[in-house]
């Protein structure tokens, strides 16, 4: 199901206001230090580095400076906090000292991973064709080596030199930035705006760096945090294994000294362990928060829930006290009363897109509910099916159906949708399941909302398919949704809606997505089956053309209100409302005037 | 008559290469000359978009020539291509994805401006915004902050930046509503009034095609089944194909509506041996 995309700003074109939305992009940091684990890991990762970069002045002792007196010294004894090793050394300043070596490698896995990684998938990303395919091989042979049995191997080529095995860990992790670079700037290069650049004269270097390169630095710094936690896991390990120079003090080699010194002295395995875990902690809560705060704009409000449930009991409360309350005429199969939607603008917010609209429809009547987008229409045929979005909130009024208020009762509802009301979508193709075959999902339905047996609900379908003008019913059950037309899938869109014998059809833009031949069949469809079955329709549209063709009475919906409503030729012949004049004037304007001089 | 500014001849488009390739592009033939608005309609999948792709350099040219001013501009390397974008510029269908939304709608404007190593700057960005009757503190927002309608606007300033002789227009009002769409077409008319550009307009909409070309091309499957004078297509169509699509276009006014429903159902009767009957018919 697809909602207005612009649905719920006020779309007034150019000239007139512009939308207001003043907020300015927050910046990442701003946002980001809202993040109670993103102020804790920045804090530590930035504690280290202020250590790296000073400890030469800082740290208590040297690094491999051994006093015998203090051997095995337990934590805040003689000047040492953390105690110090079987060898007398403090290790305080042997991990502050440390960090030095963790900071240069971290350095080094990211500047190569990212450049080799970065690079490769920005060429292969935008060229695509065998450029791609080389990279992509080159990518996979080095995600398939052990990264750290390579490391060890190494060891026994170069010996203890931990910048190169963290250079080369580098071209291991490559891979990851390799796919992730690519994968997105696959994806936009289709969009439009990449050719519009290529219209303009830009260069393939400047398109990168202007439009590809934004698209891909929120992803690749998440990534980073990560690829960062993963390098000081490693060096760690590889540390710890003894790979490293031992002349050199690093976190791992303090472990790997503490645990070689268990039996004599445990604690000494708390700090470099410590140190270690709340550095890789710091990276990963880092990443899960950039990846909050970048995606953080894509979410929309959400209601709170007690707030949720005030407002849904107030508008049921005025149902039960009968605010709403009507004697429908006996031919009015659906009438809706002061129906008012709103949708979250915060957790305490709530602005109103529909502000109680009456609608009534007759047995057999095709009405069409007209308006732009953002004038609430669809919100309206959603309401009527008890499919509004999730974060949709229904302020008050009620849907009645045959008599009975369908808001009143989920169940009621849930009765009614699929079996009395039926719905045929505005885009075919994405309503049908691409997984399942035609057949399945037809017989699915029906059964769903019938209980008929497998082989009545099949007979009856494939009538049901014939009528609605599809040649072979038999094969059409056998092909998959991606094996059809637009205007096929329409039909058997149409043929679902139809197949449980509804009273009513709800119909979202079903023609706006087709070509004007396959509309003018839809069309004819939708009306011949009003006709035989006694069906009531509700026809959104935008589309003047197709309610001049099909509708008997028509709503004109601006702004959540409808502002004018009559029998088709009335309307069109004297619109009264101000706003149905601008429409129809707008609308022939574009429009063919073939008889003027045939 | 003067040289054409834009001349398509004999274009066949393929994709797909040596096993089971498509051609989406099968022979056609079209000339835009200066200040003129030769539009192409055709329903999806007739190629009308590829063919205007194809005249951008954004298609592969399989077969067939495209010239500009007299001068090859097919299957060129995309340094020269860029020197010809001053010329050859184009409106897209979405303007969604037509602009970079991490951009503000000042260096959106301002980017063929610098890719023609024009320093004009701010006071031609102004410039633009007013021309398309958007207002001049709109440079320091984000695509974002716009309508559909708003969008479109910036997305033909920015093709209006570097002062081209063709636009492309690719469906450029269809995904806006109806009031809008007008505004839009208006505009796009005051524009060609005030800087004799020509357009090339694509579109599904006849309406709106006739609303605003010169000659019409109808396309069907990748070839022009008909191409004349606007008025000539839309009041006396001489192929059977344009005379369905022209009877199916709905009216908005319903007793004419009721007569054309009524003669398109005569016409489909009539044409029924030569033209797939329409599947209700095949039922009732």
């Amino acid at each position: 199901m697809s909602i207005d995309q612009h649905g719920l700003d006020p779309s007034a074109d150019g000239t007139a206001a512009l939308v207001a939305e003043d907020r300015p992009p927050r910046s990442l940091l701003r946002s980001l230090l809202r993040n109670p684990f993103a102020i804790a890991s920045l804090a530590y990762i930035l504690l280290i580095v202020v250590v790296a970069i000073l400890c030469p002045w800082i740290a208590p002792f040297p690094p491999n400076k051994t006093d015998l007196s203090a051997v095995n010294a337990p934590p805040f004894t003689g000047g040492h906090l953390f105690g110090a090793d079987a060898s007398g050394r403090d290790i305080l300043s042997r991990l502050m000292w440390g960090s030095q070596q963790t900071i240069i490698a971290c350095v080094l896995v990211l500047t190569v991973a990212l450049i080799l990684g970065g690079i490769s998938g920005l060429i292969a990303g935008y060229y695509r064709g065998r450029t791609e395919a080389v990279a992509s091989f080159v990518s996979d042979v080095a995600q398939s080596l052990p990264g750290i049995v390579m490391l060890i191997a190494l060891y026994s080529l170069i010996g203890p030199n931990i910048p190169a095995a963290m250079a080369i860990f580098g071209v291991i992790v490559a891979p990851s930035f390799y796919r992730l670079v690519r994968s997105v700037v696959v994806a936009v290069r289709n969009e439009l705006y990449i050719d519009a650049a290529k219209v303009v004269g830009l260069s393939d270097a400047r398109i990168v760096g202007r439009h590809v390169l934004s698209a891909v630095r929120a992803p690749v710094i998440v990534q980073s945090a990560f690829v960062l936690a993963t390098a000081v896991a490693i060096l760690a390990g590889v540390d710890f294994l003894g790979l490293g120079d031992p002349s050199q003090p690093s976190w791992g080699r303090v472990l790997s000294d503490a645990f070689n010194n268990i039996y004599t002295n445990p604690a000494n395995v708390i700090w470099p362990s410590l140190v270690i875990t709340l550095m890789i902690l710091s990276f990963i809560l880092l990443g899960n928060a950039l990846r909050d705060t970048l995606q953080a704009s894509f979410r929309s409000a959400t209601l709170r829930p007690g707030r949720r449930r005030t407002l849904a009991r107030s508008a049921q409360d005025e149902r039960v006290a009968g605010v709403n309350d009507l004697t429908p005429p006996q031919d009015v199969i659906l009438a809706i009363r002061g129906l008012k939607i709103g949708y979250p603008t915060s957790n305490d917010e709530v602005r109103e897109v529909v502000h109680g609209v009456d609608l009534d429809v007759r047995k057999g009547e095709i009405h069409g509910l007209v308006g732009e987008s953002g004038s609430g229409k669809s919100q309206l045929a959603f309401s009527t099916l008890g499919i509004l979005p999730r974060e949709a909130v229904i302020l008050g009024g009620s849907i009645f159906f045959e008599g009975k208020d369908l808001l009143a009762d989920p169940a009621r509802m849930r009765a009614a949708r699929g079996r009395k009301i039926g719905y045929v979508p505005q885009e075919p193709m994405s309503n049908l399941d691409p997984s399942f075959t035609i057949g399945a999902q037809l017989t699915h339905g029906l059964r769903a909302a019938t209980g008929l047996s497998k082989s009545d609900a099949r007979t009856k379908l494939l009538a049901l398919l014939a009528r609605v003008g599809i040649a072979d019913p038999e094969r059409l059950m056998r092909l998959y949704p991606h094996e059809i037309s637009g205007g096929m899938a329409q039909r058997v869109l149409i043929c679902g809606a139809v197949a449980a014998d509804p009273e009513l059809i709800v119909a979202d833009e079903p023609t706006t997505a087709l070509d004007v031949t396959v509309q003018a069949e839809v069309l004819e469809l939708l009306r011949e089956l009003s006709r035989e079955r006694g069906l009531a329709m509700v026809i959104v549209t935008h589309n003047l053309g197709v309610v001049a063709d099909i509708c008997d009475t028509v709503s004109v919906m601006k702004d959540g209100r409808i502002v004018e409503r009559n029998d088709v030729d009335t309307l069109f012949a004297a619109p009264a409302d101000p706003y149905t004049r601008d429409l129809l004037v707008s609308s022939r304007q574009v429009e063919l005037m073939e008889a003027e001089d045939g | 008559m003067a040289e054409p500014l834009l001349s398509v001849t004999d274009l066949v488009v393929r994709y797909g290469g040596r096993r089971g390739g498509k051609t989406v592009i099968d022979g056609v033939s079209l000339d835009l000359n200066a200040g003129e608005t030769v539009s192409l309609v055709g329903e999806s999948g007739s190629g009308k978009t590829t063919i205007g792709r194809a005249i951008l350099g954004l298609a592969p040219v399989t077969g067939g020539t495209i010239q500009f001013r007299g001068q090859k501009i097919d299957n060129i390397p995309r340094s020269r291509r860029r020197q010809i974008a001053r010329d050859l510029q184009v409106i897209f269908q979405d303007p969604y994805s037509s602009l970079n939304p991490s951009m503000t709608v000042e260096s959106i404007l301002a980017e063929p401006l610098r890719a023609a190593g024009v320093t004009a700057g701010r006071d031609r960005v102004r410039e633009l915004l007013d021309a398309v009757g958007l207002p001049a503190d709109a440079g320091r927002r984000y695509p974002r902050e716009f309508s559909g309608g708003q969008r479109q606007r910036i997305a033909i300033a920015r093709a209006l930046a570097l002062e081209p002789s063709v636009i492309v227009c690719d469906e450029p009002t269809s995904a806006l509503d109806v009031t809008t769409q007008a505004r839009v077409l208006a505009l796009l008319a005051d524009i060609q009034k005030a800087t004799g550009v020509a357009y090339l307009f694509i579109s599904h909409d006849l309406g709106v095609v006739h609303a605003i070309s010169d000659r019409i091309a109808v396309l069907n499957s990748g070839q022009i089944v008909e191409l004349g004078d606007a008025r000539q297509i839309v009041s006396r169509p001489q192929h059977p194909y344009t005379r369905r699509l022209l009877m199916a276009a709905p009216v908005a006014d319903p007793p004419r509506q009721r007569a054309k429903r009524a003669q398109r159902l005569a016409l489909l009767q009539r044409d029924a041996p030569e033209e797939p009957a329409a599947p209700h018919d095949a039922v009732a």
